[in-house]
């Protein structure tokens, strides 16, 4: 198929069929990131109902599989309405300055050995500043608004994500470490071996650090002061309305799976197969390594995602701080120093 | 010493992880959702749902135009206009109950002394139009005529604790 594809563009000259195959495999991104968040509403209405003894959507189509096309219907249909005191080039802007940033960061993650859109060599500088970016669009959002809700929610985001971002940074350079490497591919390719050489083991503290902060920085349960529905109503977004808010929906949401992949690619070997290595087994299909169990990986993230927000209330906005600034922060400094000791040792079979 | 065990399981979330293994645990629970239009709860003889006025099996209503049940109302829902009848008794002309304003008390069938006001297992109605909401006599009385055989048997279940 991709073959019939490059003839078909053949009529056009070398560099108009880069853009269009690069175009291309943009769609084939995020056209199935689009439609995992979709799913990903529905799935998160269903655990938390089955986590609550209830049985959750299941009246628009079969078992409820068509009620995210209503949901997104309805917000398409819905009239956006732009506040008479609010900043209206800001106040637009802001959903897409939210949505963008998240899905570029999508761009260099290996979703399988070379199914990368590009192989950046700082790949994982480049998620950093990507997603540092999908801020702005929150604290645009909240000051754009002019309201006094959405305002609060802007500050308490920045003051949040500023905190999570070092300790997130941190993590992320002890993954370097062990990697030796900013390449997406090479992180990935640095486990390789078996389930024992991906770097949640010697990472351990710095997987689960990520993933909450990872939790922190998409504002979800229990991290959600930014939204807050219970004393700031919705916080950035109580002025936006239809597809305005639909755009902050789906950031929301594809940022969730961006930090779910990010997780399993750093730390659970990506496309990497838990078979690997075994013998036997390890030389069936189930060892090869492939898009589907870094899907599958991403799956149990994104479940304790929905586990969290069904379990756990809101964190008090000190304790957050505290957390982040008193816990995350000194814990992920010392295991840079225990990673640097066990590098210098050669400690296997990470490190050797 | 009891500082230290506390840090300690602090820092190991250890109990966010119990609070995760209980919410794991519901998740595999049976559950307990009524699928309404399908499914419906049992529901007690005593139900009190939309009104009825009921007959004698002679086809007499029973209805003596006492006022007790106009007089106990506390939301002031009923109202009743009485003349005697050609045969000399005494007949409603009116008897009509505001559903904005009652109350599902069910005061007024446990005032009447001739079980002629009653409250049927009806809850599922709806009024489209204005002056719907107002039960005239006509419709309690079809009511009474359409659901006589459910509210004779809840009555007679009942009996015993009247």
């Amino acid at each position: 198929m991709l073959d019939s594809i490059d003839n078909l563009l053949s009529i056009f000259p070398e560099a108009v069929q880069t853009v269009i195959w690069i175009v291309l495999k943009i769609v084939a991104i995020v056209v199935p990131v689009l439609l995992s968040v979709a799913y990903l509403t529905l799935a998160e209405r269903k655990v938390i109902g089955y986590i609550q003894v209830r049985i959750g959507p299941n009246r628009v189509g079969p078992r409820g599989f068509l009620q995210p096309i209503a949901d997104g219907l309805k917000l398409i249909l819905k009239e956006t309405i732009v506040p008479s005191s609010a900043n209206r080039a800001l106040f637009v802007i802001a959903p897409i300055l939210a949505f963008t940033p998240v899905v570029a960061s999508y761009a260099v993650l290996p979703f399988d050995k070379g199914m990368a859109l590009a192989n950046v060599n700082a790949g994982l500088l480049y998620i950093l500043a990507m997603t540092s970016i999908g801020v702005y669009g929150i604290i645009i959002a909240g000051w754009a608004s002019n309201s006094k809700y959405a305002f609060l929610s802007a500050i308490r985001s920045a003051a949040q994500i500023v905190s999570y971002e070092i300790a997130m940074g941190f993590a992320l350079v002890c993954v370097l470490m062990a990697a030796g490497s900013l390449n997406m591919t090479d992180i990935v390719e640095a486990q390789s071996g078996s389930i024992f050489h991906w770097f949640w083991i010697p990472l351990f503290p710095m997987f689960v650090v990520y993933f909450i902060s990872g939790v922190a920085e998409t504002n979800r349960a229990p991290f959600d002061v930014a939204e807050g529905e219970s004393e700031i109503v919705a916080g950035f977004h109580v002025e936006y309305s239809g597809m305005t808010f639909g755009v902050f929906f789906l950031a929301e949401y594809a940022a969730m799976i961006l930090i779910s992949l990010l997780t399993s690619l750093m730390f659970l070997g990506g496309y990497l197969s838990p078979f690997q290595g075994i013998p036997f087994i390890g030389d069936t299909v189930l060892g090869h390594s492939s898009i589907l169990w870094l899907l599958l990986k991403t799956a149990f993230f994104l479940f304790l995602y929905l586990w969290f927000r069904a379990t756990f209330p809101r964190y008090r906005y000190d304790q957050i701080m505290r957390l982040g600034w008193k816990v995350f922060i000194p814990l992920t400094i010392v295991w840079i120093v225990v990673l640097g000791v066990a590098i210098l040792a050669g400690i296997g079979p990470w490190f050797n | 010493m009891e500082a230290a065990v506390k840090y300690v399981k602090s820092l190991f979330l250890f109990e966010l992880l119990k609070g995760l293994q209980l919410t794991g645990r519901y998740f595999f629970a049976k559950k307990i959702t009524v699928q309404y239009p399908e499914e419906k709860t049992p529901m007690s003889p005593r139900f009190r749902g939309l009104h009825a006025l009921r007959r004698y099996p002679n086809g007499e209503e029973r209805c003596i135009a006492c006022k007790l049940c106009e007089a106990v109302c506390p939301a002031l829902a009923i109202t009743i206009d009485s003349e005697p009848r050609a045969d000399g008794t005494r007949r409603t002309t009116r008897y009509e109950i505001d559903l904005f304003k009652c109350i599902y008390c069910g005061f007024c069938e446990e005032s009447c002394p001739v079980d002629s006001i009653v409250e049927t297992r009806e809850f599922e109605y709806v009024f489209e139009e204005r002056g719907e909401h107002i039960m005239t006599k006509d419709k309690l009385l079809a009511m009474g005529d359409k659901y006589e055989d459910q509210i004779a048997a809840d009555r007679a279940v009942d009996a015993r604790y009247r």
